[in-house]
């Protein structure tokens, strides 16, 4: 595929390797040191750093702040959009924003309900839902135009991505759900966190099926349980998230002290075992309160030292 | 049965407590009933199939609006019976009966006599 | 239909406190169907507000009245002859009714008996839920005859978002995911296809958005 934007992250996609990013969440609150510290513990293991935006709905430091910060840093950061808390002029104003410091990375989400966050009693917008936001971006960079029609002095210069959950329900649109958001634009994914990995495989398997993998960059996502009891909530608590019982199993038959050892090792091995998988283009590794394994993460699947592109 | 019950009990027969409504209920307390109790059949044998589950949710409508403007939700209450027991038909009355006067008298009625 | 909800009497009986002839006013239509301001509802009220006052040892007078509508000034004028006898009048309409009540009756305080809450059927007595929010560009005709404006928690336009487990939302398992019900619905319709088909931006100036709205048909005005 060819290379449309300056991002950093569509170049090392393009060149053929495969891609490592994790996240950093931002503070509740307005220290920039944790933004900082975060990405200095793993800015030499990934190639761009995805910042979340209000995560299940409790209020942090904007996405925005903290991506600035991280280029400020020569970092290469992903900003998370969600389109929860603005309508299509607070979208397109923080879009510029963004551009004005020459972040080249978007993750377009809708966001989750703010009834899970601090502001249960507040509105919420949804003026736009994910798959328009997409088509939003590609409009403003590729016809430099606002959605109201005027002309964009200075274009943003976005490389698109959003989410995928092969996981989520109804499976039988999922693919279907990918083709869209082709469709709309988009240009990269980051999937929800992969435990089974059987049914990605057979995800990945029908969307080549229909032409899809050669028009899209998908990055596996990866995290690593720290205990057994973080792997049973993931598997009953979190909606859309599948694990399998091998995996609580193995977790739990580890004694206490062991499992955060064991539970970096599956997700090498997870890492390892998709390397191969065709359509596979990269991971997002999200090792959440966890940051500081994921340069053992990264060495340890064979992705380190991570290439440079020019 | 010529059994014994109080004698300040006014019974008014209905065909089903299902037509029982919330009205009804109120009305009685507004003009100066101390209590008011409602005496269907046993659930699961109404003849009409639901009535008393009807009449038993109308009652706890009236026993929250009751204690709301502090009236007092216990001056309303359901019991279940079946037709043919006699003994339990007097035993339920001594024990609403009791229940009230411990409770004492409608506070509206005081209310009546001080207006008056 | 406009589905509403009692108010609390003790939220109501906080405004009506100090008045002293007062008219509990109910409506024959929506209100009547969601058992919240019908003529028993009235009754109900009115019998409750008459025994707490007493208790109070307060002298009110409490009148029971219910209209067809008070969504339609004919209906609404049969009481201009009376209402000068009351302080205030409790509305057991919806808010559309309490709202034309005030405007017509200016010396009158209006004051609301119930909560409206939404547009909506009755699945079951007892069991109402929203179907609508009147976002003025119906889109039904795309989507299966389900509305992901007002059955989708986040009215997501294209969904479903990745919350959606075993078909109910994310925001609570007894809501189904409006997505699914889609999905199903264009299945059994044989138009599965018809889900890649990207619902663009919506015009929502004629929804609440765009300020209060109106619809004139001139054909059919005087």
């Amino acid at each position: 595929m060819k290379v449309k934007t300056l991002s950093k992250l569509e170049k090392i996609l393009a060149a053929g390797h495969l891609a490592v990013t994790s996240e950093c969440g931002p503070p509740r609150g307005s220290d920039p040191e944790v933004i900082t510290k975060k990405a200095e513990m793993i800015k030499d293991h990934v190639d761009a750093i995805n910042i979340t935006d209000n995560q299940t709905s409790v209020t942090r430091m904007c996405s925005l702040a903290a991506c600035i910060r991280l280029k400020l840093m020569g970092l290469e950061p992903v900003l998370q959009m969600v389109t929860r808390d603005r309508n299509r002029i607070a979208l397109q104003s923080d879009i510029l924003g963004a551009a004005s410091y020459d972040i080249h990375n978007i993750l377009c989400l809708s966001g989750d309900h703010q009834s899970f966050g601090d502001c249960a009693q507040g509105q919420n917008v949804h003026d736009l839902d994910s798959m328009q936001l997409i088509q939003a971006v590609r409009h403003m960079r590729d016809e430099g135009k606002f959605l109201g029609g005027g002309d964009i002095e200075r274009p943003p210069n976005m490389f698109v991505g959003a989410a995928a959950n092969p996981f989520a329900d109804p499976f039988e649109i999922r693919v279907p759900r990918l083709a869209k958001k082709i469709a709309a634009g988009v240009e990269f994914i980051q999937t929800q966190c992969i435990y089974n990995m059987d049914k990605f495989e057979l995800w990945l398997k029908m969307a080549g099926d229909r032409g899809l993998l050669e028009k899209v960059y998908i990055l596996a996502g990866v995290t690593p349980f720290k205990t057994a009891g973080m792997a049973k909530y993931m598997k009953n608590r979190v909606p859309g998230m599948e694990v399998p019982d091998e995996l609580i199993k193995r977790m739990a038959d580890t004694p206490k002290e062991k499992q955060p050892e064991e539970g970096i090792k599956i997700c090498i091995e997870q890492i390892q075992r998709l390397k191969e998988v065709e359509g596979v283009h990269g991971f997002h590794v999200m090792a959440i309160e966890w940051e500081e394994m994921v340069p053992e993460i990264v060495e340890k699947s064979g992705l380190y030292p991570r290439p440079s592109v020019d | 049965m010529r059994l014994q019950y109080p004698s300040n009990i006014q019974i008014i027969l209905v065909p089903c407590t299902g037509k029982v409504d919330v009205l009804y209920i109120l009305r009685a307390f507004e003009k100066g009933a101390d209590g008011v109790y409602v005496v269907g059949c046993m659930e699961g044998d109404c003849h009409f199939n639901n009535g008393n589950f009807r009449a038993h949710k109308r009652v706890e409508q009236v026993q929250k609006i009751l204690d709301t403007i502090n009236i007092g939700g216990e001056r309303a209450q359901m019991y279940n019976l079946s037709s043919s027991e006699g003994p339990r038909f007097a035993q339920i009355a001594v024990e609403m009966d009791e229940k009230i006067r411990k409770l004492g008298p409608n506070p509206i009625k005081l209310a009546k006599k001080k207006a008056a | 239909m406009i589905v509403a909800d009692k108010k609390p009497i003790e939220e109501i009986i906080e405004e009506i406190k100090d008045d002293e002839k007062i008219l509990i006013l109910g409506c024959n239509e929506c209100v009547t169907v969601c058992e919240a301001g019908g003529k028993k509802e009235v009754g109900i009220l009115a019998s409750a507000l008459r025994m707490y006052f007493l208790n109070q040892r307060k002298e009110v007078k409490i009148d029971e009245k219910t209209l067809e509508r008070q969504c339609d000034h004919e209906y609404l004028e049969e009481i201009r002859d009376v209402m000068d006898q009351y302080d205030a009048v409790v509305s057991l309409a919806c808010g559309v009714g309490v709202q034309f009540m005030a405007e017509k009756y200016q010396s009158t305080p209006v004051y609301p008996g119930v909560n409206t809450c939404f547009l909506g059927v009755t699945e079951e007595r007892g069991l109402w839920t929203e179907r609508c929010q009147a976002c003025g560009q119906c889109i039904l005709a795309r989507t299966g005859g389900i509305c992901p404006v007002s059955r989708c928690a986040k009215r997501v336009l294209n969904g479903p978002c990745g919350g959606s487990t075993k078909g109910k939302c994310e925001i609570h398992n007894e809501i189904d995911c409006a997505w699914q019900l889609i999905v199903d619905r264009l299945k059994a319709l044989d138009r599965l296809d018809d889900y890649e088909n990207l619902i663009p931006l919506k015009d929502w100036s004629s929804d609440r958005a765009g300020g209060p709205r109106k619809v004139v048909r001139e054909d059919v005005q005087q």
